[in-house]
Formats: structure tokens, sequence, C-alpha cells
């Protein structure tokens, strides 16, 4: 429980937001969880050519006792899965997920038996960044993405209401395509999405 | 936390979970054992940052000592054998070129000189072909030597090392970029040839890295080569021999390492090696450092085929010098061109397909769709990756997806030998030992 | 080989007409093509019929140093008891490489000799792999070795077969200590058992997955891809031009 738990939302926790959002962002510590080829980008984005230690990430921290961002790079089979999670567990919150390349993504071009298609089954991810590999150059946009992500995010009261707001949003988002609602629909019965192909079936 | 008698296995068994260090050592004062050995089976696990890749050792530790080293793969099992089995005899190349992610083209090369060999079409492969195989290849080897320094640089602590190897291997990968399009995993070489032949500028490009590299090799091997605690870190540090080698059918560095000079460009030559001008380097010590000695003069050796590839691509060319193979059944079908979308199938391709001979359009389309069909028959192809023997052995059943695909990777069975190489010595010289190896887990696991 | 009906051989048959009678009374493996199984298309690659080769053998002289190996480890095995024939089901020499399909029982003894005698010298094994032919009924597991010897810069293969009734063949393990993961790779893949195995545990799959995926009756395993309302099936699934 920090101060900013206590504040009420006003100028004063706008204030500590955007310190405390510009503090994490400027030293993020990857938890490297290089598996396969994308690790060897992700080691090429710490080089000498595309720097991360401009942005205070070149502490990898290899316990993820310390880490706030695990950057997934790699595919992930079936015997790493297990893996994946416990050290995610073990990283303390505040944590963002960055799962790089496409078989960390949804699977890649590795559909099947052998693969975990895409870690959000096992992990919240935060930013999907697409590519086989990707260039390091990806890479930093995608951690700069995160970034903004992160000295936006609020904290607190706000941080409640922010997350109530989003769910009702996702709830009374429409279907990509008629026929792929999802159970929210029916649960809140927002059947007026639907009316229309009733009704024109005349 | 359990401490109740599992007295099946040698001693107590404690399972340990956490917050509970207290009864631990209570459980331990109450042991009762007179003979009670210190023994401490440790997990380095596979989100390590020395274990180069997901590999996974438990060490049986008695004090600073590994009594026991049991390594355990499988954990970047991708079925990439079994993918292939769907696919058609090209798109196998991009499969396989993910396996040792580090030398992605001797992956497609090993392939693609099975799947030729299968087809009969080893002879009809063209000259330029070859030569760019071999500048590529020999790149390749250059960067995998590079981070394989670098990352044993990394695991023993010594940064600078691994900035070093990095930025030299980012100017083979921009050589990479220009000539094939990708940084790595480029599904460049392709069953009959290569997928496109040199851009303009890059021989000059080439020329400029042949420059520069001996410098910057210079300036690494200053750093490294008599460097006292690298050589206490690496001296008499993992030794195997050339009959633990034998018997454990350890390849590449680590072989030459002992002392024998085999090397499969010199003993089975492919894609015209036997023409090429270059020395098998070999140490006498058996040990890390030996290795990384051979490692260092391999970059060296590279470095001149390269030279004499870039004579050969140079030279005068005569009027009909393709780079994939003329049989329109199995060659593919287009000269890839940077077009305004991207790297794709050349117009002026495309305009012949389209309006000029209906017989391309039928190849093309054959081709894309259904893929060549191979001969039934078995074959296994060899080639000599940084790592040690690559081999593909390739069973078709006569038709166009592969029957069986199986890589004889040699980082998998060179890691075979990291318990050999470990046992008795310290921890800290198994990290040695495995960045010695330089297994990349993507071959490993396959 | 007979004419059609009669018992008396017919020496004015060529062989392409033997060759075609041999294939004819293998089994069918492959029906249609292009995604048609039934005559229901008027393409007629429904009534395709593709059948088994049959198995491929070749007769001495091999050609290169294949005679020689071959004569080699004749005589080794002649002394030791067990002949060549017994021990060497059938001989292959194609696309400049030599295999022997060595019976499974003679498989230690057979290596042994490649290792041992100095006229072979097969130094190294570069391990082993599975193959599974579920259309060679009696001997669907196939185990596949390559072995290199250094000394006179040589390759060969050796093959076993097995079947799925009973999938044991002895480890080399003894002979060859490389083929210990690959041995353990194999089982893991294909369910071969090699008998002698110091500890044959699953390597790259993991420790309690049920079956072995590299078999032919292992799917895939993929999902159906779903992108903006279509869906692509599995590789496996997918409408195939083969």
């Amino acid at each position: 429980m920090g101060l900013e738990e206590k504040l009420p939302s006003g100028v004063l926790l706008t204030s500590v937001e955007k310190l405390a959002g510009y503090a994490r962002k400027s030293s993020v510590w990857p938890a490297t969880f290089g598996l396969a080829c994308c690790a060897i980008e992700l080691m090429a984005t710490g080089g000498p050519r595309h720097d991360l230690a401009r942005f205070g990430m070149e502490r990898a921290s290899n316990t993820p006792r310390q880490a706030d961002l695990m950057i997934v790079a790699g595919r992930v089979s079936q015997k790493m899965a297990p893996v994946l999670r416990q050290i995610y567990d073990q990283m303390a919150d505040p944590k963002w997920v960055i799962s790089m390349g496409v078989c960390a993504s949804s699977g890649g071009m590795f559909n099947n038996y052998a693969i975990v298609q895409g870690v959000d089954h096992i992990v919240p991810v935060d930013i999907y960044l697409p590519g086989c590999p990707p260039r390091p150059e990806m890479l930093i946009d995608a951690i700069v993405k995160l970034h903004d992500r992160i000295q936006n995010m609020k904290l607190g009261v706000n941080r409640d209401r922010q997350i109530t707001e989003l769910e009702q949003a996702r709830l009374r988002r429409l279907p990509l395509l008629p026929g792929l609602e999802g159970p929210a629909h029916h649960a809140h019965g927002a059947h007026g999405a639907l009316a229309p192909q009733a009704g024109a079936e005349q | 936390m359990s401490t109740a008698g599992n007295t099946e296995t040698e001693g107590r068994v404690y399972n340990v979970g956490g917050q509970d260090w207290d009864e631990i050592v209570a459980a331990a004062d109450d042991g009762a054992d007179s003979t009670r050995d210190e023994r401490l089976i440790v997990n380095m696990g596979p989100q390590h940052p020395s274990t180069h890749g997901v590999l996974r050792l438990v060490l049986t530790l008695d004090g600073e000592t590994v009594t026991e080293l049991r390594p355990v793969v499988g954990y970047l099992h991708t079925g990439i054998e079994k993918n292939m089995e769907f696919r058609t005899w090209t798109q196998g190349v991009a499969f396989c070129t993910r396996m040792d992610y580090l030398s992605p083209l001797f992956n497609e090369t090993a392939y693609c000189l099975a799947t030729e060999r299968l087809l009969g079409i080893t002879d009809q492969i063209p000259e330029r072909a070859s030569v760019l195989r071999v500048l590529m290849m020999e790149l390749n080897r250059i960067s995998s030597h590079l981070t394989a320094v670098g990352t044993f640089g990394l695991e023993v602590g010594a940064t600078t090392v691994f900035l070093y190897g990095m930025r030299e291997r980012e100017k083979v990968l921009d050589l990479f970029e220009l000539i094939s399009g990708l940084r790595m995993n480029h599904a460049y070489i392709r069953p009959g040839g290569v997928s496109q032949d040199l851009p303009s500028g890059a021989l000059e490009k080439l020329r400029e890295f042949l420059g520069v590299m001996p410098g910057q090799l210079d300036e690494l091997r200053k750093l490294l080569d008599v460097n006292p605690i690298y050589l206490r870190r690496t001296r008499d540090i993992a030794y195997l021999d050339l009959a633990g080698c034998m018997a454990l059918g350890v390849t590449g560095p680590i072989l030459r390492s002992t002392g024998l000079p085999w090397d499969l460009r010199k003993s089975q030559p492919y894609c015209g090696y036997e023409t090429y001008d270059f020395d098998v380097p070999t140490q006498e010590s058996c040990d890390a450092y030996g290795r990384y000695l051979v490692r260092m003069d391999e970059i060296d050796q590279s470095l001149r085929i390269i030279e004499q590839c870039v004579d050969r691509l140079a030279a005068p060319r005569p009027p009909d010098d393709p780079v994939m193979i003329g049989n329109a059944k199995i060659g593919w079908p287009a000269q890839l061109a940077v077009g305004p979308d991207g790297l794709g199938n050349s117009a002026d391709h495309i305009a012949h397909i389209m309006s000029q001979s209906m017989e391309a359009l039928i190849h093309h389309f054959k081709l894309v769709t259904e893929g060549f069909r191979v001969p039934a028959g078995q074959v296994y192809a060899a080639v000599e990756s940084p790592r040690g023997e690559l081999g593909c052995h390739a069973v078709s059943d006569g038709g166009t997806r592969p029957y069986r695909v199986h890589f004889r990777d040699p980082s998998f069975t060179n890691l075979q030998s990291v318990s050999v190489m470990c046992e008795g010595g310290m921890v800290a010289d198994v990290i040695s030992a495995v960045a010695s190896i330089d297994p990349v887990m993507g071959g490993v696991d396959r | 080989m007979t004419e059609h009906g009669t018992g008396v051989p017919n020496v004015n048959e060529d062989a392409a007409v033997i060759a075609g009678r041999e294939r004819m009374s293998e089994q069918v493996v492959r029906t249609g093509a292009f995604g048609t199984e039934t005559t229901g298309d008027t393409s007629g690659y429904g009534g395709l019929r593709v059948r088994k080769q049959p198995p491929l053998s070749s007769e001495p002289p091999y050609g290169s140093y294949f005679d020689e190996v071959a004569d080699t480890l004749a005589g080794a095995l002649e002394q030791s008891g067990a002949g060549f024939g017994d021990a060497i089901e059938r001989v292959v020499a194609a696309h400049g490489e030599l295999t022997f399909y060595v019976r499974r029982e003679h498989l230690v003894e057979v290596a042994r000799k490649l290792r041992d005698d100095p006229a072979l010298a097969f130094e190294m094994c570069l391990g082993v792999s599975g193959t599974h032919y579920p259309a060679d009924a009696g001997s669907e597991l196939h185990g596949v070795y390559h072995l290199l010897s250094i000394s006179r810069n040589r390759r060969l293969r050796l093959e076993v077969t097995a079947p799925d009734a009973d999938p044991h063949v002895p480890s080399l393990v003894d002979v060859y200590p490389t083929c210990d993961w690959h041995e353990r790779e194999t089982w893991d893949f294909f369910g071969l058992v090699f008998d002698g195995h110091p500890a044959l545990t699953r390597i790259e799959m993991p420790d309690d997955w049920k079956g072995h995926p590299q078999r032919k009756d292992y799917p895939l395993g993929g999902i159906p891809v779903e992108y903006r309302g279509a869906t692509v099936p599995p590789p496996d699934e997918r409408r195939s031009y083969a």
C-alpha cells in the first residue's frame, strides 16, 4: 500500500502518476526469456549498434525477482510452458510482458503438437511484436510503445476507474462479423446489434 | 516440506517449497545419518543467463566439485522434422533454417544437398549458385563463431567481449540483409540453387568487409588471447581427448582441438569446396582454450575463402549465368526482384508467364502449389557447420513432400559430452565447458 | 517369371514387364491425387492407385568402395559364426551411398565388427534415427544408423527393422556410446525400444507425454487459425495438392 493508493483523484494523484510513470519507464529491467532465434535478435538489440542501454534496459535481470519486463523471445514449447509461468509468477508487480516474434505471439509457423500457440495462453501479454525474427529496430519500437504505456499508467482510484471503464467498453464492443459474437453479448442481452438480421429476413 | 522417510533413495529426501528454512534445519538436525554426505543437488534451470539457451543442467555438488551432471534438453522442441512432412520440398527450407538458428544457411545447405542428391541434379547446380552458397556459408561461419566467442565472454562475466562480438556480427548481418533480404533465417539456399543473385553494390560491400574485419579481429584477439583471467578460465578446462570425441561422436572445433584435422570441407567436399584454398586449423590442448583458438583461426580461414568467392563472383560473367537450375520443373520459378511493395516475383517474370509462355505459367503454377516430385529413396548429406557435422537424412516416397527428414545436429551430439567434460571439475567450469561446446538449443531440440 | 497361366518361363520378357508385374502384386498405399479419392471426379485422378514400391535391393558388384566393405564384413562375420547372409537382409547401393539392412538379432555384432576390424574402421557413429513405414506390415519401424570411418573417409548406413507389435532393437550404446541420446530420441519419437540402453527415457518431449509424436499415426496437432472470420485448418487437414 503506497502513497498512490491513499490519494483521492485529483491534481496530486496525477502528478504522482506522472512521476511514478517516468521513474518506472526509465529503468525497466528486462527478464530476458530468450528462447530461440528471437533471443539472438534480442541480444543484438543489446549490442552496440541498437543500444538498449539508452533506455536504461541494459541491466538484464537474470533473476526474475528483480525484473520488470519479461520479453518472451522465441517459440515456447510444451515442456517450457510451466517454466515460463513460474518465471512470470516470480516477478514482482508491476510487471509487463512483450511477446516477441510470431512464435511467442501466436505459435508462428509452427502450428503443431509441440509449440504453445501464443504465450497469451499462459501469461497476460501487453505488447505483441510480430516478426520472424523482428528486427532490433522493431523490438525497440515495441519497447518504446510499452514505455508510453508505462508512462501513462494510472494509479490508485484512477486505475480502478479505468479498469471498470475498459471492461464495460469491451463488453459493449460489436463483433467483427455477424455470428461471431462472444458469450458477453448473450449475457447482457445486447441483442440490438443482432436484431437487424432477424428483421431483414422478411 | 516433507521429511517422511523416503529411505529408498540414499539418505533423506527433503522437498523444499519456500519459506520453510527453519523446518529444514530442524529436520536436518533430526536426521541421524552418521554418513550424511554433504551432497547438494542444484538445478541450473532452463531459464539461466549462462546456459547458452534453454538447457537445464542438474548438478550434484560436493562442495564446489561437480560429482554428477545431468543435462536435460527438449525445452525448445518444435517438431520441425514432423512439420516438414506436411510441406513441399521447397517450403521445407523455411522450416529447417530455424533449427540451428545461429547457422541457418548450413541447415539449408544440408537439406538442399540431400534433396538435390535424391533428385540426381547435383552436377546441374549452376556454378554461380555454388559459389554463392559457399560465400554465404562462410559468412555464417564467421557470425556464428563471433557469437560463440561473444557469449562465452558474456557467460564468464566479460561483457566487453560480447559487445565486440556483436559489433562484428552486425557487419555480417548487414551483408546477409543485402544479399538475401533477411538478417537471420534466410531461406536463401533452395533446392536447385539460391533464391536470388547478388544485388548491385554487394561486391563493393564485401570487399569493404574483408578490409575491415582483420583489424577488428585483431582487437578481439588482443583482448583475449593472452588475457590471464581468460586463460585461467579456459586453460585445462573441459578436457576431452580424441578417444572421448570418437566414442561420443563429437565433431567440429572440439574434435579439431584434440589435434585431428577432420573437416568435411576437405575430406568430403561439397559445393565446390575442393577448389578453394584454405587450411584446417587444429590445436593440441583438447581444452576450452584450444577450442577458442580453433574458432578464431577458422574465422581467418573463412575470410580467406570469402575473398576467393568474391574474386570469382567479380570475374566477367558468361551471357547465361543463372543462380537457379535451368530445369523449369524444379527451379523456383522467378528471379525475385524488389518492387514497390517489397521483394517478390519480378515484373519481367510475371509478364513472361502471363502473356508469353503458357508452359512457363504451368510450371510456375505447379511448382508453387504442388511442388516438384522427388524420386523415392533415402540419402544422407552432411556439411561442416560451425559446430560440427550437420547431416540431413532425407527419405522420399516419390511424392512432393518429404516422407521423413531427420537432421543429425552437431549440438545434440556434442552436448552429450558435457557430463564427461565437467564431472570432477568445479561449478564455474561447467559454464566454460558448455560455452566451449557452443550448443545451439534450437539444433539440439529441433 | 512365367507367362500368364502357364508354368513355362519366358525368356523373351523384358525387364519393364517383369517390374510391372512385381509392382502390381504389391499393396496399394495411396489412392487418388489432387484431393480426389473416389471416381466421382471427371479428372480421372480419383481412380489412381499407387502401389508400394518393392523393396530396393542391389546386386553385387555395388561400385566404389562398397564391395570392399561388404567383402571385409562378410569375412569377419563368417569367422565369428553368423554369416553375411544371416546378418544382412539386403544391401542397397543408391545415390552413392551403401546401406546394409541388418537383422536386429545381429546388429550389435555387425556394429562391433565394423568398428573393430582394422580394414573397416568405422570409428564414429553419427547417431540413430527412426522412420515409420506403416504400409510395411511386419517391419514398420526402421532404425537408421549412419557410420563414418575417419581413417578411410567412408560412410555407411545400417538399417534395422522391427514390427509395431514387437518394437525392440538391441542398443548400441556399448559399441558406440554416442548412441545414448540418439536412442532416447528415437524411443521418444517412434516408440522403438532399445534393449540394453542404460536409461531409455524421453528426451525431447515432456516426461509425462503420451504417444510418440513422429509416428505417422500421430497427428500433427495443429489448431485451426481464425483471421477476420475465415478459418484456415491446420496443415495436416488442408486440401492437399500432392
